[in-house]
């Protein structure tokens, strides 16, 4: 249905989770929402829940969300079951009520995943990620020491293919939706995009150690490439880049083993 | 207020490399003995932090999304612009600076638009040493395109995601920085004030900030020798725009009202090629990135009639006879088309939607046609140039726009007003220094496309880490201890007004007051502007904020997450803030770039100077809660560029 054929609201039935801190039990909770519009953003949705929350003298649901054009990688809910709900290649935040019904139950969710222990309701911390890409997810060049930049020619397919796993927004759904919690998806896409690149190179094999030790120590489980991550990703990352990194780790690995790149 | 611009002696081609060549330097030992505070995370915020950590100094950055990569800057899509003259079409760093300085109607500092002209080619070269995937041709050199304002190719870009990949740039610099210890980097964040200590002989020093820890709800003082915003800017003062909901004024706010010069705060940016708005529960607006324009041909019907059936749903746009199509921008604009700047381009859509022959079925939305790119290049081209803007436009409006044009309509975008600074990028605070969006330095009274990326770098990578160093260098080392009374009395008033917004325990939401607001400027100081609707925002805006601070209702208390009290202190400070936009509005009695006062124009409907008594910066000074506050002027001094009629025909 395209926007300027919408008709009346919609009611729905909101299972959601609330969990008032870090350290205290949580629960689903049913609430009753209606008039939503179906041209409306989930987050638009869940926004009406909140002000009518409000009005009802009880707290709202935190969640997380900035951008609001599926770019920024804030936005995080399970939604049925689902990370970033049923579409394909759509974060929360892009997902719009004309996929809902009337009448539906939603249950909408946090990331369920250790390393992402949950802060408030729908609201995660994510700083592993953060961990991650401190330990090795970036090329080292100082301010002021580059080359012209059309200095190194990059072929085209290596430019884009680097541009393809660069695409990844780091919102974490991959790891909510893998059964053992594994940051490989997310932590492949840097490594490709750095590593495919010949102003990556020099840093490769330091950066694939230091990067899987880091996601390692901090909980994350392993890839049993089951290929959740990739069908949940709004980016649509591919699995291909699994396939990269675990190559790059063991050539790093093999190397590191005669003599330390580290 | 003293404001001294401090632009340096010497033609203007040398003047930054004179300038650099005189500015003192901090020993490379005694640099960690200094700690700068980096508020916010975006390019700006996070090359500044990166570049200044490389050189040493310990730095200190905040922000309040989870992650610093999560920065607004990593939405802007289309690219950035550099004077690499790679295209072979006449580019060079004089022409840049013209068109910039043209491209903001000649409201603009030669001598700092200048400089990022020139420092714009390093940009590229550091991006691309970082890995930043811009797009490439065959042969393995970077690929460019055009944008508007322009009539060279100068604009790298990543797909549509360009602004995510310089971000994801600057944040693996800031990102290695954190992992060596040399940033500490505080998520989740919001700086609530700006504090003040006086050096030994009286003179006030910006030295630290207070900040509100968002998950615990502590209010912590953090202190240091200098304090960088680099905080953004203002544009959801009108509610609705493409900024992230988060975007506030709360930073550059807080600084003005403990004496920061706020300039030019009406300058405000209305992108042309936004999704029109779609209903009442709508939170934001988004673009659709400038270069489409490139391929894509902006029309309405010629007569009302067709546009009536059209909003009806009762023909479709490929139903419309070519000679019954009006292409306004190309009939108007032949030279430029439908690359014409931002201000004009939307401004032209606003006529044609008052002329009763927009096609939204709101009946603002004008049409934004790829049919005849299609044809020429192919469908598999344009996929290639846009796929990602065609899917986002679909996932929002459930249209194909190769099926069927897209519609568009102007949204609030970018503010071109900001914090006053010298050429140092020091506002009049000492101390205090502002980058990217939050300040008012580069693009006069309307920025031209993917010059927002550009300045944020700029700014963050080869100018503040050279003019900080001299700032440091003067004032020596010697962060005051968060025990200073200073320190004391901001964090008291800040507690206070959280607990205010706790206490009124009244009816409405902040977002009902920040929806009001938002109203409010769009109707009177939106796209076109006059002096009896301003009086009347200047009347109501009051109203408002009065109601807000007696039925404001905020749920659960400040000592957990809680986003109404960071939406209440965010809307209190836009409530203020709207104010002396409207008041600048007012004051600013010419049309300017996207300051439209409907008043001042020529007989063709374009936008009219008045360089005899506004060829200058407005530059306001608080005087307190509730008080008018006083204007100061900055004259603009033009040696270079004859001021001209900016004509894009």
């Amino acid at each position: 249905m395209s926007q300027n054929e919408s008709s009346a609201g919609m009611k729905l039935t909101l299972r959601v989770w609330r969990q008032p801190n870090a350290s205290a039990p949580g629960k689903l909770v049913d609430y009753s929402l209606a008039n939503v519009s179906p041209d409306a953003s989930f987050l638009e949705m869940i926004d009406q829940l909140n002000e009518q929350l409000i009005h009802a003298g009880e707290e709202p649901v935190a969640f997380d969300h900035d951008c609001r054009e599926g770019i920024c990688g804030m936005c995080s809910m399970t939604i049925n079951g689902i990370p970033h709900g049923p579409e394909r290649a759509t974060t929360t935040c892009q997902l719009h009520m004309r996929h809902f019904k009337d009448g539906d139950t939603i249950v909408i969710e946090p990331w369920r995943a250790g390393p992402f222990p949950v802060v408030r309701d729908l609201v995660v911390n994510r700083e592993s990620f953060d961990r991650i890409i401190q330990a090795g997810g970036f090329i080292s060049a100082r301010t002021g020491s580059a080359p012209d930049a059309n200095e190194i020619a990059v072929p085209k397919q290596v430019a884009d293919y680097a541009m393809d796993a660069a695409a990844c927004i780091g919102c974490g759904a991959c790891v909510a939706a893998c059964p053992n919690a594994s940051a490989m998806l997310f932590v492949a896409a840097k490594a490709s995009h750095l590593n495919a690149l010949p102003q990556g190179k020099p840093e490769q094999d330091r950066r694939v150690l230091a990067m899987v030790r880091t996601m390692d120590g901090l909980g994350f489980g392993s890839c049993t490439n089951i290929g959740e991550c990739s069908a949940v990703c709004p980016k649509e990352i591919s699995l291909d880049h699994i396939a990269h990194l675990n190559r790059d780790y063991l050539v790093a690995s093999v190397k590191n083993y005669f003599s330390k790149v580290e | 207020m003293k404001l001294d611009a401090k632009i340096p002696a010497g033609p203007l081609a040398q003047k930054w490399d004179l300038h650099k060549a005189n500015l003192k330097l901090v020993n490379p030992a005694n640099r960690r003995k200094y700690r700068v505070l980096v508020v916010g995370s975006g390019l700006a915020g996070a090359s500044a932090a990166a570049s200044l950590a490389e050189q040493g100094y310990q730095v200190s950055c905040f922000c309040y999304q989870d992650s610093p990569r999560r920065a607004h800057s990593i939405a802007a899509q289309g690219g950035i612009n550099a004077a690499k003259n790679y295209q072979n079409d006449g580019d060079s760093v004089y022409r840049l600076f013209y068109d910039t300085i043209k491209g903001g109607d000649f409201r603009a500092r030669e001598g700092n638009v200048y400089r990022l002209a020139q420092v714009s080619v390093d940009i590229i070269d550091q991006c691309v040493a970082q890995g930043v995937p811009f797009a490439r041709e065959y042969g393995g050199l970077l690929d460019n395109r055009s944008f508007g304002g322009a009539q060279v190719s100068r604009t790298f870009y990543a797909r549509g995601q360009t602004g995510q990949q310089l971000l994801l740039g600057a944040y693996s610099a800031l990102s290695r920085q954190i992992g060596l210890g040399q940033v500490k980097m505080y998520n989740r964040h919001e700086m609530l004030d700006l504090v003040m200590v006086p050096d030994s002989s009286g003179e006030p020093h910006a030295k630290g900030i207070i900040a509100r820890n968002l998950v615990t709800g502590v209010i912590e003082s953090f202190s240091g020798d200098a304090v960088l915003l680099c905080t953004g800017g203002y544009g959801n003062v009108f509610y609705l725009s493409t900024n992230a909901q988060g975007c506030n004024v709360s930073a550059i706010w807080r600084a003005y009202r403990r004496g920061a010069g706020m300039a030019n705060p009406c300058y405000t940016q209305i992108h042309p090629t936004c999704i029109p708005v779609h209903g009442d529960e709508q939170s934001k607006l988004t673009l659709m990135s400038e270069s489409l324009r490139n391929d894509g041909r902006v029309w309405v019907p010629k007569s009302k009639e067709v546009a009536a059936k059209l909003r009806a749903r009762q023909i479709k746009a490929s139903d419309v006879a070519e000679a019954d199509r009006d292409y306004y921008l190309e009939r108007k604009y032949k030279s430029f088309g439908n690359l014409a700047p931002r201000d004009i381009s939307s401004r032209a859509a606003k006529e044609a939607c008052d002329d009763g022959r927009g096609v939204a079925s709101s009946g603002f939305g004008v049409y934004l046609d790829f049919s005849d790119a299609i044809k020429r290049l192919g469908e598999d081209k344009i996929k290639e140039r846009y796929s990602n803007l065609f899917e986002m436009y679909e996932r929002i409006t459930g249209d194909s726009a190769y099926r069927s044009p897209m519609m568009i309509y102007p949204a609030v975008h970018y503010t071109m007003g900001g914090l006053w600074v010298d050429y140092n990028l020091m506002s009049n605070l000492s101390g205090l220094f502002v980058l990217g969006e939050a300040n008012f330095s580069d693009h006069g009274a309307n920025r031209l496309g993917a010059s927002a990326l550009m300045q944020g770098l700029a700014d963050g990578y080869f100018v503040a880490p050279y003019t900080l160093s001299d700032y440091l260098a003067r004032t020596g080392a010697g962060a005051p201890s968060t025990d200073h009374p200073a320190f004391k009395s901001a964090q008291a008033q800040v507690n206070d007004r959280l607990n205010r917004f706790l206490s009124i325990q009244g009816d409405k939401t902040a977002r009902h007051f920040h929806q009001q607001l938002g109203k409010i400027m769009w109707e009177y100081c939106g796209m076109a502007r006059t002096e009896a609707g301003l009086k009347k925002a200047l009347q109501l805006i009051p109203e408002l904020r009065a109601e807000f601070w007696k039925n404001l209702r905020v749920p659960g208390t400040g000592e957990s997450l809680n986003m109404e009290i960071e939406r209440a202190g965010r809307v209190a400070d836009f409530l203020e803030f709207g104010e002396l936009l409207c008041r600048d509005a007012l004051d600013r009695d010419e049309s300017c770039g996207g300051h439209f006062r409907s008043e001042h124009q020529d007989a063709e409907g374009e936008a009219a100077r008045d360089d005899e008594h506004f060829n200058n910066v407005s530059v306001w000074e608080s005087q307190g809660e509730n008080k008018p506050p006083v204007k100061h002027v900055e004259p603009l001094v033009y040696e270079e560029v004859h001021l001209a009629k900016r004509s894009y025909k």
